[in-house]
């Protein structure tokens, strides 16, 4: 099943993720994944995330695919070349893979591997169009293929980076190298998400908000302090601070996000960072 | 010596676009010992242009384009045939256009591809630095290379790692190379450029120095023959 057949007939998408292991016991990722399947579309897996070696997204999609659930098989540039990507991407397909989502993807310096070669011989935008190029029957060299994928095509974008006009303007590469989907970084701030939708609905493609469950305000100022395009906004933080009920506030402040984004943009992307059980939790909460 | 080569002249037309009047730019060091940048090369551009419809409002060559002191003194005398041009074309090595760039903060098209920093080592002692990529993407960059600038070499535009305009690999040393070159950009009036720029793939094979390169004294001071790639 493609997102892209959800968006066609007008439905508000839900997606979440999960982090394949550090090692072969896939058993706590099956488990998350299989308390977020009944209330999800589709989970992400991530590919190697913050450049932390793990078991690949590929074989996890797989693992995921097989149960029933609808894996978007995440694809960064850090590690391999143009080579190992197309090859990778022709290997999803045949293993039943429909949905990508192409990103260029942390440095090596982030994680656990800095001495490692810093690949990015591809770039997202020109991943995109690989992989587009896979989808139309031609590799990146146009040489022809036997058979051809028909991927659902997504990418990301950061609603808060500053300034703004950069992203949009590789939000509009993205998608004329054949991005049919976008899921954005962390949400926090309606009224931002507001104003950078007002643009990028113009785009006239699917946009899902990413909404990150905030687990403590050390969480909050360590996103605000660390991760780039997130910004918790102080009244957050004190929500989080003065709350003796951490999971129920972070579960009620990621519901009245969801309400006050919803008829904004055609999904949400719920990344739980541990509270997969939350999550039911959240969305009911949140009217869907 | 950063060994170039001149673009092909469509490539060069490619990225003057729309604009008419340009000023054109040559080094005599390495470029001319390229015999890409001295005043020949420059004299052999401006006809190339000219017979393209263009309008050349005035040419220079600099000694060492790679030291900004020279450029801006250099160019001292030309600054109505500067305002006058909607860009001004560079025929020398990207340290040279880079330097450039940064001195007259405005339009500049690079017309060589450098190939080579080997043999004798030029000399500068600014911030830029080149890749001898061998396929100079400073048109689409606002003269700031992307390929040594930027931690992943990105070629498309900013990842989404940056914050505060810091890059992640390095907050405190290193800023974000995309937003520097957004800036730039903002500054000139030319964002759109970012819009406009074709796909970039990068080259590998052209990263490799040109055969005919190799075994000449341009490659290395104690070979045997002077002839190589621009000879």
């Amino acid at each position: 099943m493609k997102l892209s057949d959800l968006f066609n007939a007008g439905q508000f998408v839900i997606t979440s993720e999960v982090a394949p292991p550090k090692g072969i016991d896939l058993g706590e990722m099956i488990e998350n994944a299989e308390l977020l399947k009944p209330r999800v579309s589709a989970i992400n897996i991530t590919d190697q995330q913050s450049s932390v070696m793990r078991l690949g997204s590929l074989a996890a999609s797989q693992m995921l695919k097989e149960r029933g659930i609808e894996p978007v098989f995440q694809v960064t540039c850090r590690d391999r070349n143009r080579i190992a990507l197309q090859s990778d991407l022709l290997s999803a397909w045949a293993l039943g893979i429909e949905n990508v989502l192409c990103l260029t993807g942390d440095h090596v310096s982030l994680g656990d591997f800095p001495d490692a070669m810093p690949v990015f011989d591809l770039d997202s935008v020109s991943l995109l169009a690989a992989a587009k190029g896979l989808n139309g029957g031609v590799d990146m060299g146009d040489n022809e293929l036997e058979g051809s994928p028909d991927f659902c095509l997504g990418a990301v974008v950061t609603p808060g980076a500053d300034p703004i006009e950069p992203q949009l303007i590789k939000m509009e590469k993205k998608i004329a190298a054949g991005a049919t989907f976008f899921q954005t970084q962390a949400v926090f701030d309606a009224e931002a998400f507001a104003t950078f939708m007002k643009v990028a609905k113009g785009f006239g493609v699917p946009v899902m908000a990413g909404i990150i469950l905030l687990k403590s305000p050390g969480m909050a100022r360590f996103m605000n302090k660390n991760v780039a395009g997130v910004h918790v906004p102080d009244a957050l933080i004190d929500e989080m601070a003065n709350t003796e009920d951490r999971p129920s506030t972070s579960v009620g402040i990621a519901a009245r996000l969801i309400r006050e984004i919803k008829d904004l943009c055609q999904g949400v992307h719920i990344m739980p960072l541990g509270w997969e059980k939350r999550v039911p939790k959240v969305l009911e909460a949140a009217g869907l | 010596m950063l060994v170039s080569e001149r673009k092909p002249i469509e490539e060069i037309m490619e990225f003057i676009g729309g604009e008419r009047t340009v000023f054109l730019l040559g080094c005599d060091g390495c470029a001319a010992a390229s015999g890409t940048g001295g005043e020949p090369e420059i004299r052999e551009l401006k006809a190339e242009l000219e017979g393209r419809g263009i309008t050349v409002t005035g040419t220079k060559v600099i000694d060492f384009l790679c030291q900004k002191a020279l450029i801006r003194t250099g160019l001292r005398p030309f600054a109505t045939a500067l305002d006058e041009a909607d860009s001004v074309v560079v025929s020398t090595c990207g340290i040279g256009i880079q330097a450039t760039a940064t001195v007259l903060d405005q339009a500049v098209h690079p017309a060589c591809n450098t190939v080579s920093l080997g043999g004798i080592r030029g000399e500068w002692q600014g911030e830029e630095r080149c890749a001898e990529c061998g396929q100079c993407f400073l048109d689409v960059t606002a003269g700031i290379c992307p390929l040594t600038a930027c931690a992943k070499r990105l070629v498309n535009g900013p990842c989404g790692g940056a914050k505060d305009g810091s890059c992640e690999v390095e907050p405190e040393a290193r800023r974000c190379a995309w937003e520097v070159i957004y800036e730039r950009l903002e500054r000139q009036g030319r964002t759109n450029l970012l819009r406009r720029a074709p796909l970039q793939v990068k080259d590998y094979a052209k990263m490799q120095p040109p055969v005919d390169l190799r075994g000449t004294r341009k490659w290395a001071v104690d070979m045997k023959t002077t002839e190589g790639v621009t000879s």
